[in-house]
């Protein structure tokens, strides 16, 4: 069997800012060609994490490794890493050519090969013909390329997204992330890429960490990480965290473990409707009704206690049909086999 | 670049604070050993003496410098330079109103900008020649004299400069001279200030107060200049700081009658007795300590 | 907190202060200005006799003049070499690392010209007759150049703390070292604020006079040699031609270094 060395190794890295703990002992292998995104909510630790393996901070304890090589100490430019920040950070006194050939000036690339390289990354990101102009005279999406181009022209095996999309408009970020995926693929190299939008994360990713107060909570891949939660905060950020516990999940299992149970996997029956074998049910009153179009968002008060969300998607319904909904007493179904018994963290 | 300056970089890298240090090191040893040591050394110079025989400086402790400040021809010259700032504080004061006033409360943003260059066009222009203008200006010969013959006020003129103390031959050589370019150069550092604070009083309470009953002039006086107050404390520092020391208005428009400057100049020339320049020298600075305090304690920081 | 503009129209006695006051503070360079073509010898007459530009040529040829002038020059132009050197690196260390001690460089900095020159002057008279030094160009020069630091100093850090910190990261993200990364994002990011601070440094120092007395002994720059021709009345109007000129080459790079950093909140107020 062979064994591939990471593109990035974290090695129990720990990062402390006197008492806070930004990163608390996180130790994880990002294989190498994986699209890898670090999840989780604002100060998570994950956007330091990103920058400590560009280089631009340093790890209290702990070792990062690119390649298998001990990095910990190197500075950013010593390192064959290229970072796409969040605010872009194009330089305003380059143009769009100069930007993306910046990397390349400073390796000393001869003139005419340094051209050709900028001119075919301005057309793998579509933006050819624009070497001329200045990043104040383009959109945001437009910036944001440059400082893909910009980073991939180097060929670094590693390449690190510090929430790129994020000041992007909804339907331009939903078509970047599959352009941002594509190129990837085609490129080949290892993307690290953070982010707090976790329908991103999911949609882009071979394999996501999810952060939460400076520790990884978990690792796997969407399907994995989404289906078997590990603890109660990556099934709340992770999707919806429909937590049954207590009392309720007694009543539901017939066992007091906390489960959680996606809302997309609850059916909806009248009150008695029959209850097949590998099923359990749960009843109650449809309290709240959100209409989102393509599907709906009921909260359903249970009778044994507490509350669980169920989506449906809109096939025979319409928005008048939905809105009687409310108020009415149900019977919520669901396979068995679907509930995940979580670790309570907090 | 070679791959030395990266080496070097890299090793500064790891070491910021060595980094950090070669970066300051220049600039405050500079500003530390000349400029406080400067200040040292003068602190220093003034508890030393100068041997009346030989001219040279006796290098031992001594309050005999500080004695000698204390006689009745030093003091009168502390005296004459202190009510002199004061004068010109006070008249600059008033003078700088009026155009501050327009400036914050009548003033279109555009005339504004406008009027903010007219102010410091002065400012920026060389300060000795600004003060060299006068003489032009005062001469016997000069225009002013020529406009006074014009409108028939040389009796005026003629009594004002028969008045002891502050008149003299003529306006270019008399203390009322010397007043009047100390309010020339020194206004642009009141109206600047003025005009900060008199812009921070919101409309909204002009309003209130006319609201309240009080006609424009009470409004005036009870909250408009109140809260001038500190605009007007921050321009008195430079102009009271600046008259202290200065040496150029008196040696080009004075006669024997020292000021400190002149002082401070006189003694440390030819004569060399630095000691005693120094301990001159001493006696703004405690002025302007004291008066900076009280300055800070009514407020006038907020307005610069 | 800056009120609008209210539609009344100011009194007239306010107005006709206000235009009293204009006039009081700008007459005075009319006048000299005029009277560089006088005709008279030493005298201030008003009106002025005659007219004339004959003085022009005279005060170009005389050789105290041309001498003063040269002197100026190098110290001005060496003044500003130093006060770039030691102003940008002061800027920059404060503006990157947190230190204790921080406030304290800024009020060390802006130290040398918030004290009157006449404390600046004898302070710094006193220590090179402690230290035994001679006057020369260099002493003048590090007189002037202490009191300058602050006007590089000033603009320079306004102009960093403007700039995002991320263009380093991504210079040097993308393989620039310290060094390449200041000749390559940072210079050209304060380049306008270096040029400003160089120019204020320049006409500063050209114009002074109160700290130069001081430490020049026999030498005379420009502003030395109009005043010692104070009390001179010889050759009146070459002393106006002198002051004229002087006024000149301090204005236009006040007003050039204003109109660099003038659309800029904190840069139009600065010394």
């Amino acid at each position: 069997m062979t064994v591939s060395i990471p593109a990035v190794r974290f090695d129990r890295v720990s990062r402390h800012f006197g008492d806070v703990r930004a990163v608390n002992d996180v130790t994880l292998d990002i294989l190498d060609g994986e699209f890898f995104t670090l999840l989780g909510p604002s100060g998570s630790g994950k956007t330091t994490c990103l920058r400590l393996v560009a280089g631009f901070d340093h790890p209290t304890a702990g070792r990062i490794e690119l390649h298998g090589v001990d990095v910990s100490s190197l500075p950013p430019y010593e390192r064959d890493v290229n970072t796409v920040f969040q605010d872009y950070a194009l330089f305003p006194h380059m143009t769009v050519a100069q930007n993306v050939a910046y990397g390349l000036m400073i390796k000393k690339v001869p003139p005419r090969e340094r051209e050709a390289r900028v001119a075919e990354m301005l057309g793998m990101v579509q933006l050819a013909g624009l070497g001329r102009r200045r990043p104040a005279q383009l959109s945001g999406g437009q910036r944001q390329r440059v400082a893909l181009a910009r980073a991939l022209v180097n060929r670094p095996r590693v390449l690190l997204l510090d929430e790129p999309l994020g000041a992007l408009d909804l339907k331009l970020r939903q078509q970047m992330q599959l352009e941002l995926k594509a190129i990837q693929q085609q490129v080949g190299i290892t993307f690290v890429y953070v982010t707090h939008d976790q329908d991103e994360a999911l949609t882009m990713s071979d394999r996501l960490g999810v952060f939460n107060s400076g520790r990884l909570e978990q690792v796997g891949s969407p399907a994995e990480v989404y289906e078997h939660p590990a603890t109660d905060f990556v099934a709340g950020f992770v999707g919806v965290s429909n937590l049954v516990s207590g009392e309720a999940a007694q009543t539901v299992t017939g066992s007091p473990q906390t489960f959680t149970i996606r809302p997309e996997k609850i059916l909806i029956r009248d009150p008695g409707a029959a209850v097949s074998n590998g099923m359990c049910a749960a009843d109650g009153r449809i309290r709240d009704v959100v209409y989102l179009g393509a599907h709906t968002r009921y909260r359903v008060e249970l009778a044994a206690g507490g509350e669980l969300t169920v989506i449906q998607q809109n096939v025979e319904t319409s928005s008048l049909d939905v809105q009687a909904a409310r108020g009415r007493p149900v019977r919520l179904v669901w396979h068995r086999a679907h509930n995940r018994p979580v670790v309570m963290r907090r | 670049m070679a791959p030395l300056t990266r080496r070097v970089s890299t090793y500064l890298y790891r070491r910021p604070r060595l980094a950090l240090g070669l970066l300051l090191a220049p600039p405050l040893l500079w500003l530390g050993v000349v400029y406080l040591g400067s200040l040292l050394s003068l602190l220093v110079q003034s508890f030393f003496s100068l041997d009346g025989f030989t001219g040279q400086v006796i290098r031992r402790f001594t309050l005999a410098t500080y004695r000698d400040l204390l006689t009745r021809a030093n003091m009168d010259i502390v005296l004459r330079t202190a009510g002199m700032a004061a004068s010109v504080t006070v008249a600059a004061a008033a003078a700088a109103f009026p155009l501050a006033f327009y400036m914050a409360r009548y003033a279109s943003p555009q005339r504004k900008a406008l009027l903010y260059l007219a102010v410091l066009l002065p400012l920026w222009s060389s300060y000795l020649v600004r003060v060299y203008s006068w003489k032009l200006i005062l001469a016997k010969e000069g225009i002013l004299n020529w406009t006074v013959t014009l409108l028939r006020l040389e009796g005026v003129l003629n009594g004002l400069l028969a008045l002891p103390g502050i008149g003299g031959p003529s306006l270019s050589v008399s203390l009322l001279g010397m007043f009047i370019v100390y309010l020339y150069v020194w206004l642009p550092y009141m109206i600047l200030p003025i005009e900060a604070a008199l812009e921070r009083v919101p409309q909204s309470l002009i309003e209130a107060s006319s609201d309240l009953g009080a006609r424009p002039r009470e409004t005036f006086r009870r909250v408009i200049l109140p809260l001038a107050l500190p605009g007007v404390v921050a321009g008195s520092i430079f102009t009271f700081s600046l008259t202290l020391g200065d040496f150029i208005v008196p040696y080009a428009l004075g006669n024997s009658a020292y000021f400190i400057g002149q002082a401070v100049l006189a003694h440390q020339g030819t004569a060399g007795n630095i000691p005693l320049a120094a301990a001159f020298t001493v006696v703004p600075t405690v002025i302007m300590a004291v008066y900076l305090t009280a300055a800070k304690r009514a407020g006038a920081f907020d307005a610069l | 907190m800056r009120s609008s503009p209210p539609a009344t129209r100011a009194s007239l006695p306010v107005r006709l202060a206000t235009g009293a006051v204009l006039l009081f503070l700008h007459l005075p360079m009319l006048v000299i200005a005029l009277f560089a073509f006088t005709t008279d010898d030493t005298l201030f007459r008003f009106p002025p006799p005659g007219l004339t530009t004959q003085w022009f040529d005279i005060a170009w040829q005389r050789p105290d003049v041309r001498d003063a002038l040269s002197l100026s020059l190098r110290v001005a132009t060496l003044t500003t070499a130093v006060a770039l050197v030691l102003g940008t690196m002061a800027a920059t260390a404060v503006h990157r690392s947190r230190f204790f001690g921080r406030e304290t460089v800024s009020f060390l900095v802006i130290l040398p010209i918030a004290l009157p020159g006449i404390i600046t002057g004898i302070a710094l008279r006193s220590a090179i007759s402690l230290l035994g030094i001679p006057l020369s160009l260099w002493t003048i020069v590090i007189g002037h150049a202490t009191f300058c630091v602050v006007v590089v100093y000033n603009n320079v850090l306004a102009r960093l703390r403007r700039s995002s910190p991320s263009l380093i990261e991504a210079s040097m993200d993308l393989g620039a070292s310290s060094f390449e990364t200041f000749r390559y994002i940072v210079l050209p990011t304060i380049a306008t604020a270096l040029l400003a601070g160089g120019m204020l440094a320049f006409a500063l120092s050209f114009d002074e006079i109160i700290v130069t007395t001081f430490t020049a002994g026999q030498q005379e720059t420009l502003p030395i040699w109009v005043f010692n021709q104070l009390t001179k009345p010889r050759q009146r109007p070459v002393t106006n031609i002198v002051a004229l000129f002087v006024i000149v080459v301090t204005f236009i790079p006040i007003l050039l270094a204003h109109r660099l950093t003038a659309d800029r909140p904190e840069g139009g107020r600065t010394l």
